[in-house]
């Protein structure tokens, strides 16, 4: 399931409504991503996106974790709008029978997130503001996710 | 044809959305995004860096040489930073 908001989420509500009414879950592994004060310079962020493709984008991540790994449940909230630092900003969660298939569909997720989804951050501070520039790592560690789909045929 | 732009795409251009009648040589992103440039300083100053802008077709990411025909809503953006 995804979701984009505005409102804050629980992550306890959250694993909760994932877990509610299933015994076949053995393993759950959840992620929140939360607006950093970089260097104390950081006042506030926004979060801009690209309604209808974001949705598409985070569903079509979500179905292809499905088809790699064994998972019972999944959960992306991206939170859009005005941030403040110490704020979440997203949550992954993924359930699954075992441990290892729950941990790695949980960073694929977000490595591609990362990479894919149209979102945009915009950071205030003291002298401006400033549109946050994408990370080459970001793009490498999404990047190894397709060579070790292809190195599995 | 419906152009939409966002994040700093957006300010530079200065508008979030737009209607063109496009001429027929317009056949990719690519030559789309030359023609943008050809409209105005904004546009010029908009796509000046053309390698770093992202674009999708009819909300699916789509390469720069890939073909507009047929589509109704082509977006242009930075690479993205959500998560």
């Amino acid at each position: 399931m995804i979701r984009v908001q505005e409102q804050d989420f629980d992550i306890g509500a959250e694993i909760a409504g994932l877990k509610a009414g299933r015994t076949d879950i053995g393993a759950i592994v959840s992620f929140i991503g939360t607006v950093r004060d970089q260097d104390d310079n950081v006042s506030g962020m926004t979060l801009e996106h690209y309604p209808g493709m974001t949705e598409a984008e985070l569903t079509k991540i979500e179905t292809d974790a499905h088809a790699r790994w064994p998972l019972q449940a999944s959960l992306i909230v991206h939170r859009v709008g005005a941030l403040k630092p110490g704020d979440n900003i997203v949550l992954v969660v993924t359930a699954s029978a075992h441990r290892e298939a729950a941990f790695d569909a949980a960073k694929f997720l977000m490595d591609y997130l990362k990479t894919s989804a149209p979102f945009w951050k915009r950071e205030s501070s003291p002298s401006g503001d400033r549109w946050v520039e994408a990370k080459a790592g970001d793009e490498a560690a999404a990047a190894r996710w397709r060579a070790s789909k292809d190195a599995a045929g | 044809m419906r152009l939409l732009y966002f994040a700093w795409v957006k300010e530079k251009t200065g508008i979030a959305a737009e209607e063109v009648a496009l001429p027929d040589d317009v056949a990719t992103v690519g030559e789309l995004i030359a023609w943008l440039k050809t409209r105005g300083p904004e546009y010029a100053n908009a796509f000046e860096r053309d390698e770093v802008i992202r674009a999708a077709i009819d909300q699916t990411h789509a390469r720069h040489d890939a073909p507009i025909r047929g589509a109704t809503e082509i977006a242009f953006f930075p690479p993205v930073t959500g998560g």
